[in-house]
């Protein structure tokens, strides 16, 4: 998505067939015992002998020329083994380059870890330190001396885009627009899809409905901060054990910056307590390392959660213009959608992958998407959760909402009416294959959730969604053992916890075997070849299809090893039910062999019997979901309550349904967070206000009721098990189905975000004033 | 490099006797829940730190006569399992309750939540209304705060150098007497009050109200008895036109700034709403 | 700074160590004593997932000193399983799918296990109201109230 497909990309298609693991719910997660007996080990939990402790000194400025670092003192300090700054690290020549979801520029990518000119951002890293103990390092950050002429901030993205805005960069030309402008500016590029005509199309509308909304910036909120704990040995090699998302993309920047070979360092992903796309960029890794050369000795280094809020990447706070047209009998005519997004003092947004989602839901001709990379002295932004979706669907949804009202049509009507289907044309290139997305309005529309009725001052909203799975490199190994039991080794990070479950289970399938006799390993970066960062919900899907090629492959070889076995040709065995057999009776009676039968003699069958795949996954699998939601507004106080919630999700195939409802859950969640409470408060010197989860108002349990869902399967015909990626579609339709059923309640429409109680009780009290005046 | 030094005094003696010789910050060690994240986010650097929690006089919670008597180291956890409090005093309670979670409650102590003086603390509007009185010892002695004059601003009270609270005391609770705390925040739980409003009465056998205390929390610099919130339902039966006064009388009263938290008409508004929904809950436990 | 000896009792088993006086009770577990199943989520008492039992007491280890663990018992996720036998809470977390990445369930588990000591047959509010400390960014809690309440009908042998 966002990136051309590669065209020696690797699909194996879907294969319709009764299957005994996948789609059950194994008993025995894999990583689950450790985890609830607190033995699965964090990037935190590791230490390594004679380890220093490393912490970051960080700049309290919105925007500042650094003049001048003096670290004699913190040098000094009885106890300070080492410290860096700019001057330790190579300034580097603009590279562009993918780094995860986000497209990004090596030149951007080493200030991003460290300051070199200016700081660009409260919290942005100036220099680090590693000392014998915690209180040591926090002591030898205050005796750094930098000296930081403060320059005029900007942080809201409309402001930014001010012809007379502070600039973050004078370098900096607005790509995209033709010709190129003489002027910097901040913001760093412009980008169109284009799909017809959409001036004619909205000649030919009967009703043209156009709104803006702008939404704040969120964090994705995980609770394990960052930690990373870097070992640089004599010879020049080094070892990084951290919390990443994608190590061998963690590795490949690391060793960028750091000027080294990529094969020197070994990068180790610990269990991950959380990403959800915010564990991707780089941000400790170099600096552990470079403490660890200068200090001869491992270096650990955590962030607090102050840190985690103010110097991570947040997700773009946006400010959006949808205008749709429709007929009078609800069909849309042309859709257009503005979307200006702050990066964050570096450009590289996610517009490449959200605006392919602004109207795929529907059918619709003529359509213009236009979108803005605008910097601002923020913290470079990082993907979270279908970054940048819900921002979009909370204008497309509500306007689709209110053009439903006024022509009189239900809403999921109007949707069915519109509704993307296979064959249907997108406007970001390809064509839709088969498709899930009226499955899942249907099955809204005929849930008993729409049958519960609704009280006073309470409301109830629709809202769709629309994501894509990624693909992209994948490797992954399986290693039959001489007992017959099987070791799947992968690259792709698993970041929940479900999806080495659920790779073991595509595996066994494939193997003929049971569950329990495989066990799914996460490898270090030099135990495979490369593995994209586990985004674009890719990661049952994409490294599911690596597993099943590397089973595969183990398969063909254990039937060479039978067949030599046999002395027969190896066209003349197959595999069925986890055993190699005879094609047919003509080639012999021989007793069918088992893994363990096959491994015991492989040796000397010319080696010890392994599968390999190493792919780029293309493709995709569309995965589509209908939201409803019940709230109920105290119109006294402007508190939304949540009081029902359902999801119906197209999963393609779930392989192991408990795991992929769960995912649902966690989706919608974090959603409602998003829309009700959650934002970054930044003061007028451009300082975070809110950088702690007392005033980041995640929900907690006694905030949210439980969830309804329904997966609905159809399956995706470009992966051999039909799947489509889950963990991200469902958080995009909480922001436009909370407004919905907001509206739905207590009549007025909240198009800024977050809809928190102050802003609902306003906009209830402006209503009422105006309904007086009236 | 910053050392700080830890005491563990046996005696109130003893922990009066090491403030007043030290002379730079001191920090009394309760609960710790505001003190340790203050510390640990860099907002303090005491001295020393005395923890009291091991002083005798400071542990208990016991009937005194007919009121009530608690010591500065007594938990949340501790007050809401009692058996008997929360049925006389159910608005002071619902303070506590919100201090925090379950967790911050099995430490932090109403003694910390008063001294630390914010002006969204839970416990303090409650406790004001109840007309609480602080027991407070220092070098100088011993001496009596009534609760309604201990916060003066922002972090700020009405203690003097070398002075810790060491007990509370809470009246004696008038037959058909009934009072209430609540709180607005965005969400359930785990929120700093964005309003705070408590409210104890007393009703007579027809269902007039023949007193009424109200105080409000995080719409100052401190939280605030409001005399004329009070009053407009003294007299009353908490009929319709009382409580629109006492609303525009709570709302009045407010002089609330914009944070992160929320707005200054927000918070106006909503002190005025919760004022009577606190209100019709006093009434309810009066036995109304 | 100057460094303290203390005596402590964590999961019936005695520990010593040494620690400064701004050194919380997490700092010790996870630092000194290499226990490290209570994790720290943001060390300011906002996100439960350093919650331990402190003689009883559902704490936050992030807002105790090291120094007040000095002569008491502390109960940590690495108690709560017999041996290699898991208690019933850990069990239904793993039969409801009640945890994904895991990082915030020692400190649910313990948060559980303390509301279940207290109120043996919780509704689902009383559950979530209890575990409002508790802050989990993966499951959205679902699962996890499911877990509790099936364990306690477990544990209640009903």
């Amino acid at each position: 998505m966002g990136m051309m497909p590669s065209p020696y990309g690797t699909q194996l298609p879907y294969e319709e067939k009764d299957t005994k693991v996948v789609g059950t719910n194994p008993t025995e997660r894999p990583d689950a015992a450790d985890k609830v007996t607190g033995r699965a080990r964090y990037a935190a939990d590791i230490n390594l002998p004679g380890q220093l402790v490393g912490k970051v000194l960080r700049s309290p400025h919105a925007h500042a020329n650094i003049r001048s670092i003096d670290t004699s003192k913190a040098e000094a300090l009885e106890g300070v083994k080492a410290v860096v700054t700019r001057d330790d690290f190579p300034d580097l020549p603009v590279q562009i380059a993918s780094g995860g979801e986000i497209m990004i520029n090596f030149r951007d990518v080493t200030r991003n870890m460290m300051a070199r000119e200016k700081t660009l951002y409260d919290g942005h890293p100036v220099a680090a330190v590693a000392a014998t103990s915690e209180n040591i390092a926090k002591a030898a950050l205050k005796l750094i001396e930098v000296d930081y002429e403060v320059l005029p901030h900007v942080i809201d993205v409309v402001d930014a885009m001010a012809p007379d805005a502070p600039l973050l960069n004078e370098e900096q030309f607005t790509k995209g627009i033709d010709p190129a402008p003489d002027k910097p500016s901040n913001i760093a590029a412009r980008m169109v899809a284009k799909l017809g005509d959409v001036e004619a199309g909205f000649k030919a509308a009967d009703l043209v409905i156009e709104r803006e909304f702008n939404t704040k910036a969120v964090h994705q909120g995980y609770i394990e901060p960052h930690a990373s704990i870097g070992n640089y040995t004599e010879g020049g090699n080094a070892e990084v054990f951290t919390s990443t998302q994608g190590h061998y993309m963690n590795r490949a920047q690391t060793a960028k910056v750091l000027g080294m070979e990529i094969s020197r360092i070994k990068v180790t992903p610990a269990e991950l307590g959380g990403g959800f796309g915010g564990k991707n960029l780089i941000y400790l890794e170099p600096l552990a390392i470079q403490l660890s050369k200068k200090s001869q000795r491992p270096v650990k280094m955590a962030m607090t959660r102050d840190e985690v809020f103010r110097s991570t990447g947040p997700t773009s706070g946006t400010n959006i213009t949808i205008k749709i047209g429709m007929t009078k009998d609800g069909r849309m005519t042309a859709a257009e959608a503005e979307l200006n997004y702050q990066a964050g003092c570096f450009p590289g947004s996610s517009l490449p992958l959200c605006m392919p989602t602004a109207f795929t839901r529907y059918e619709i001709e003529n359509v213009l998407v236009v979108g803005h990379d605008v910097i601002c002295n923020r913290p470079r932004v990082a993907a979270y959760r279908a970054p940048g979706a819900p921002m979009i669907a909370f204008g497309v949804e509500t306007v689709i909402d209110e053009l439903a009202e006024e022509l009189k049509i239900d809403p999921i009507e109007i949707r069915l009416i519109n509704a993307a289907k296979e064959g249907t044309q997108t406007h970001f290139g390809p064509k839709l294959g088969p498709i899930g997305y009226v499955e899942t309005l249907e099955r809204a529309r005929a849930h008993d959730h729409m049958k519960t009725k609704l009280g006073p001052n309470q409301g109830r909203g629709i809202a769709t969604a629309f994501w894509n799975t990624l693909g992209m490199e994948t490797s992954a190994t399986i290693n039959i053992n001489q007992d017959g039991s099987a070791s799947l080794i992968y690259g792709t990070v698993d970041v929940a916890g479900g999806m080495r479950a659920a790779y073991a289970q595509m595996a066994a399938e494939e193997l003929g075997i049971p569950f329990e006799k495989i066990r799914a390993q996460q490898s270090d970066t030099a135990g495979l070849g490369f593995n994209f960062p586990t985004v674009g919900s890719r990661g049952t899907a994409a490294g599911g299809m690596a597993v099943v090629k590397a089973a595969r492959d183990a398969i063909a070889r254990m039937c060479q090893v039978a067949a030599r076995i046999w002395e027969v040709e190896e066209d003349e065995v197959v595999w069925e039910d986890g055993a190699a057999r005879p094609a047919s009776a003509n080639v012999g009676e021989f007793e069918p062999l088992s893994l363990a039968e096959i491994a015991a003699k492989a040796g000397f069958m010319g080696g010890t019997i392994a599968g390999h795949a190493e792919i780029n996954v293309t493709g995709g699998g569309p995965a589509f979901s209908t939201h409803v939601v019940d709230v109920e507004v105290d119109r006294e106080t402007g508190l939304v309550k949540v009081l029902r919630y359902t999801i119906i999700q197209d999963a393609g195939k779930a392989i192991f349904p408990d795991f992929v409802k769960a995912q649902f859950h966690g989706a919608a969640v974090q959603g409602i967070g998003l829309a009700l409470n959650e934002e970054y408060i930044y003061n007028d010197k451009g300082v975070m206000e809110n950088p702690g989860f007392l005033d980041y108002r995640v929900p907690v349990a006694s905030d949210v009721p439980n969830i309804s869902t329904e997966i609905v399967e159809v399956p995706n015909p470009l992966h051999p098990y039909g799947v489509r990626g889950v963990g991200e579609v469902s958080i995009i339709p909480p922001l436009a189905v909370i407004s919905n059923a907001i509206y739905d309640a207590v009549g007025i429409r909240l198009r800024d975000h977050p809809m928190s109680p102050p802003k609902v009780l306003k906009a209830l009290d402006d209503a009422a004033m105006k309904e007086a005046a009236e | 490099m910053y050392e700080l030094r830890y005491e563990e005094p046996a005696t109130l003696d003893a922990a009066i006797g090491l403030i007043a010789a030290e002379a730079g910050d001191v920090r009394i060690l309760a609960g710790g829940t505001d003190v340790l994240v203050q510390m640990h986010t860099d907002m303090i650097e005491p001295a020393l730190l005395v923890n009291i929690k091991q002083i005798d006089e400071m542990r208990s919670i016991e009937k005194d006569g007919g009121g009530y008597r608690f010591g500065a180291a007594v938990t949340g956890m501790e007050m809401v399992n009692h058996p008997e409090f929360g049925t006389d005093w159910p608005g002071v309670l619902d303070g506590v309750k919100l201090i925090g979670s379950i967790q911050i409650k099995g430490r932090a102590t109403v003694a910390g939540n008063l001294c630390n003086a914010s002006p969204a603390a839970d416990a303090v509007p409650p406790m004001m209304t109840a007309g609480a009185i602080a027991h407070v010892v220092g070098p100088n002695g011993a001496r009596d705060i009534p609760v309604a004059e201990f916060t003066t601003g922002p972090g700020q009270t009405a203690l003097k150098k070398g002075e810790i609270v060491v007990s509370f005391s809470l009246p004696e609770r008038a037959p058909r007497s009934g009072d209430a705390y609540l709180r607005f925040t965005p969400r359930t739980e785990m929120d700093i009050a964005v309003v705070g409003v408590a409210i104890n009465l007393t009703l007579d056998d027809g269902g007039t109200c023949t007193e009424a205390a109200v105080a409000l929390g995080a719409v100052a610099e401190k939280a605030l008895m409001v005399e004329a919130a009070g009053a407009a339902l003294v007299g009353s039966k908490l009929d319709d036109a009382a409580m629109d006064n006492l609303a525009a009388a709570a709302s009045n009263a407010c002089r609330p700034i914009d944070d992160k938290r929320g707005t200054k008409e927000f918070r106006i508004k909503v002190a005025g709403v919760l004022a009577k929904r606190a209100a019709a809950i006093a009434a309810t436990r009066a036995g109304a | 700074m100057k460094k303290t000896h203390v005596s402590t009792t964590i999961n019936g088993d005695e520990f010593d160590f040494l620690c400064e006086p701004t050194q919380t009770l997490l700092d010790v577990l996870r630092d000194e004593l290499q226990m490290t199943g209570t994790k720290e989520g943001c060390a300011t008492g906002d996100c439960g997932a350093c919650s331990v039992t402190l003689d009883g007491t559902l704490v936050c280890a992030c807002l105790v000193l090291g120094l007040e663990a000095s002569g008491k018992e502390i109960e940590t996720i690495e108690g709560m399983a017999d041996g290699d036998e898991l208690h019933p809470l850990q069990r239904k977390f793993i039969e409801h799918v009640a945890l994904q990445c895991g990082i915030c369930t020692p400190g649910l588990l313990v948060a559980a296990r303390s509301l279940l000591d207290v109120n043996p047959d919780p509704t689902e509010e009383e559950v979530r109201y209890w575990l409002a400390g508790n802050i989990c960014r993966c499951t959205g809690y679902h699962n996890i109230v499911t877990a509790v309440i099936d364990a306690a009908q477990e544990m209640r042998g009903t």
